[in-house]
């Protein structure tokens, strides 16, 4: 199934890319959409380390089971609010 | 933009500021306005910054925001609250968030400005690039 993977701030910078699409087997998870993810850009493996993910706009586990369609996001230690 | 029960959340990219939320919250039930803005330093971790770049993840970062503003309603039940998260690059000087809390009484609307800002910056999905003199990086984290 395709899963569509969104990168930001410095995982996007050194993918070359915000967004990339992988194949998953169905019944994969998130763990396994990262390594996927990892196999085409082994770059960002000290990023996804310390990243938390995303399944369809909220927080999720890594042992989330995805759906054909669902959007995956890799989100490093966030950095908002100034200061 | 994300309207909750007692607010709303978005993310702009578009200058923001406090003034302008706050005058939106101005009503007679309400005897305390707090204000917070959050504004582009010139010096961090030790670097001159030059300018400053933040990259947000919409969808999620107005859900989340409006996630926190539901949960002040939740512990400060009378309170109004406006949130705006800037993306985009902003020189210093620049409000990089702006919000307002409006209440019957100044405890609260003090205690939902607090908890909001806190909230947005623990989990909310936008990251601050700080482009320096000699280099530029993502900051990870507080």
């Amino acid at each position: 199934m395709d899963i569509t993977i969104r990168l930001f701030a410095g995982a996007r910078d050194t993918a070359g890319t915000s967004s990339t699409v992988i194949q998953l087997p169905h019944g994969g998870t998130a763990k396994l959409a990262l390594d996927q993810l990892l196999l085409h850009f082994p770059a960002l493996t000290r990023l996804v380390a310390v990243s938390r993910v995303a399944v369809n706009l909220d927080y999720a586990s890594l042992d989330t089971v995805l759906q054909p369609g669902d959007e995956l996001a890799v989100l490093p230690p966030v950095s908002g609010g100034g200061i | 933009m994300i309207r909750t029960r007692r607010g709303r959340a978005w993310i702009s990219d578009e200058p923001v500021g406090a003034d302008a939320l706050a005058r939106e919250l101005q009503d007679e039930r309400f005897g305390g306005l707090v204000t917070f803005e959050g504004v582009v330093r010139r010096h961090s971790r030790g670097k001159r910054i030059v300018f400053l770049e933040y990259d947000a993840y919409p969808g999620m970062a107005e859900r989340q925001m409006a996630q926190i503003l539901d949960e002040a309603a939740t512990n400060w039940p009378d309170t109004q609250i406006l949130a705006v998260h800037r993306k985009g690059r902003l020189e210093i000087g620049m409000v990089a968030v702006a919000i307002a809390a409006a209440a019957p009484h100044r405890a609260e609307a003090f205690a939902a400005c607090r908890y909001v800002i806190d909230e947005i910056k623990q989990r909310v999905p936008i990251w601050k690039k700080e482009v320096a003199e000699d280099g530029e990086s993502w900051i990870e984290g507080d």
